[in-house]
């Protein structure tokens, strides 16, 4: 690809001459990050670990309700998780194999949490099952509590999370296209044996780096859950909440529990980015393989970025 | 493949969790305890912790029902809200009247809920009180010496915060009660939020950008967390009382709608009454807030120095007026404040 490889060398050129103004946006740069992202990360486990080790496991640890709030987090997010592998699924096969009458709307749709401000979601939330809501007087009633309990929590973190998997695996289905499955059903496979077998394999990675991410968001989610939840100690508190409320405290010691819990969602950021980095490879390469394996379609999709970019 | 295994386990996963939830919230617990809920506002965990165990102690003692309590908290008013909204509150111990009484409007609490409990249903109260760097090196010592000089005051928004609005009006009240005119009050105040270099939304928020940011000269803050400040910063923040300050009235009540939906009213009303004994009132001074008894806050005299508290009623009709009047969209604090751009 000559006309590329041309603008390539243009780029490069123009950067050769100003090595000043290159210098300034990489220091530039490393100082936003560094200031915004390195120091912060670093801040937290320094004042975590600035008691002693002993402090920090005891903080976690000897307090009943900061457990439950570790056990709570571990309980909402694999539930909002799962609730979101099946709808993403569904709504990336639906949007990516289907065209039908509104398609666009749902599209749209899925991406309205990302929108949305959490707080906003949970204030949602509250204004549908809150007591002064439409549904709270006959939830009420019942006997059945959404918010301010277990079901609010779960409600809220899965609506915040809703795009993460369906919107990973869109554009994963795409690139595949349909073929292998319309061969899978023209061999004679049901519906059930053609996901099982054909799309599912396909799209693992792309799935996978949807959950990891879903997943992060789901444990660290705080606005939405903290209007949803009536933040009851040892009850409806999430880690997020309760690293907020011992950090309202004045006293040394809930301050370094505060930092020692922050510090645990801390690192379950560290170990998604990491799982996220080696998911993204591996998408990548479903992605090319998918490409590759499509012949026809493969030229002219080559063939259409190179002519806009030019 | 083992996708389908992390799949399978996924679900299994969660379905375990829904499932220890379902039976978690069919049950609730031991059911031969009585579980009730204090919903209250943040500094006081440590404190209603504290009474809670003793509560539920003398209470199993005396009926042989096991009670447990549990805690919530957060902002005084969005606390409010939130029973408002269906948060299943046996009792409120918010930080304002008027966040209680949003809740009577909304018809979960009976009409005359401030006589239901003695001494107007106040087990404690509180006030606004200085803390200061070390030495005071500022020198002071009254209200007037606030808008001395080039002192910088710390508190949080009066529109936002209930420590906000307290400030406020015992600033207020400082120039009112003290034969000024309220042209004269106004001046104040506007001098005085003149010099808030970062205006906080929350009591919280104020505490660390001055105990910890180290910002400003003087800090407006409730007694009770004044202490606990001066407590944690080792020497290097000091107290000082005016002479004269705000009476803060953290009221308490029952949420009727609630105690009789669960049938908590007997447990729930002897919870607030305990609060009231010298045991409970000895513990409220220690968490340092003012106990109502007043001889156990003799013998506290000198954690609690006695100066002139004056309570809402010297600076406004009542907290219904005190908000329209100050703090609504067209009232004194969004007229005299205007962001500093220091």
């Amino acid at each position: 690809m000559p006309d590329s490889q041309l603008i390539a060398a243009r780029h490069v050129s123009t950067r050769v001459d100003h090595p000043a103004v290159r210098w300034m946006l990489i220091v530039l740069a490393v100082l936003v990050v560094g200031v915004l992202i390195i120091v912060p990360v670093i801040n937290v486990f320094a004042q975590a670990f600035s008691a002693g080790w002993t402090t920090y496991w005891t903080s976690l640890l000897a307090d009943a309700d900061t457990r439950h709030s570790i056990l709570l987090t571990l309980i909402v997010a694999p539930i909002s998780v799962a609730a979101n592998v099946v709808f993403g699924v569904a709504a990336a096969w639906a949007i990516a194999r289907f065209r039908f009458p509104g398609r666009t709307l749902l599209t749209t749709l899925i991406d309205l949490p990302f929108a949305i401000s959490p707080v906003v979601a949970g204030l949602l939330i509250v204004l549908i099952f809150g007591l002064q809501g439409y549904l709270g007087p006959w939830l009420r009633e019942h006997d059945i509590k959404v918010i301010f309990a277990l079901p609010g929590l779960i409600l809220a973190t899965t609506f915040v999370t809703l795009p993460f998997v369906a919107r990973e695996l869109i554009p994963v289905m795409e690139a595949i296209g349909p073929e292998e499955e319309v061969a899978a059903v023209s061999l004679g496979a049901n519906a059930w044996q053609t996901f099982w077998h054909v799309t599912l394999p396909n799209i693992k990675w792309g799935l996978l780096y949807g959950v990891v991410l879903c997943n992060a968001r789901a444990m660290g989610e705080f606005g939405a859950v903290y209007v949803v939840s009536g933040r009851i100690d040892g009850l409806t508190c999430t880690m997020p909440l309760r690293v907020e409320k011992l950090f309202q405290q004045l006293r040394h010691d809930d301050m370094a529990g505060s930092f020692a819990l922050a510090s645990i969602l801390t690192l379950l950021a560290l170990v998604t980015l990491a799982a996220k980095v080696s998911l993204e490879r591996k998408t990548r390469g479903e992605l090319a393989e998918a490409a590759a394996t499509k012949i026809v379609g493969a030229e002219p999709l080559v063939a259409e970025t190179v002519g806009t970019s030019a | 493949m083992w996708i389908k295994g992390v799949l399978g386990l996924g679900f299994a996963a969660a379905l375990v969790g829904a499932g220890w939830v379902a039976t978690r919230s069919g049950a609730a617990g031991d059911p031969s305890a009585v579980e009730l809920l204090n919903v209250s506002y943040d500094p006081t965990r440590e404190l209603w912790q504290e009474v809670n165990a003793r509560f539920a102690e003398a209470y199993s003692a005396d009926h042989g029902v096991r009670v447990a309590i549990r805690q919530s908290h957060g902002g005084s008013s969005s606390q409010a809200r939130s029973v408002i909204d269906g948060l299943p509150a046996d009792v409120v111990t918010l930080a304002l009247p008027s966040d209680t009484d949003a809740i009577r409007k909304a018809g979960l609490i009976d009409e005359g809920w401030e006589e239901q409990f003695p001494h107007g249903s106040l087990p404690y109260f509180s006030t606004i009180v200085f803390v200061v760097r070390k030495g005071n090196p500022k020198g002071v010592k009254d209200w007037t010496d606030l808008v001395q000089g080039d002192i910088a005051v710390i508190t949080p928004s009066a529109k936002t915060s209930g420590n906000g609005k307290l400030s406020f009006l015992a600033a207020w009240g400082s120039v009112v009660l003290r034969g000024g005119s309220t042209e004269d009050a106004e001046k104040f105040v506007k001098e005085l939020y003149r010099r808030v270099p970062v205006l906080d939304s929350g009591a919280r928020g104020a505490t660390t950008t001055f105990a910890q940011k180290g910002i400003g000269d003087v800090h407006l803050t409730w007694e009770n967390e004044a202490q606990l400040e001066v407590r944690e910063s080792k020497g290097e923040l000091e107290l000082v009382y005016p002479p004269i300050s705000i009476r803060a009235e953290p009221k308490v009540a029952v949420v009727n709608a609630n105690l009789k939906r669960r049938g908590t009213q007997d447990v729930a009303k002897a919870y607030l009454s305990f609060v009231y004994t010298a045991e409970i009132q000895e513990i409220v001074a220690r968490h340092f807030y003012r106990p109502i008894d007043a001889e156990v806050l003799a013998r506290h005299a000198d954690t609690f120095p006695a100066i002139e508290l004056f309570g809402i009623e010297r600076v406004a009709a009542s907290w219904d007026d005190a908000n329209r009047r100050f703090f609504s969209s067209d009232g004194v604090f969004d007229r005299i404040y205007e962001p500093s751009d220091k």
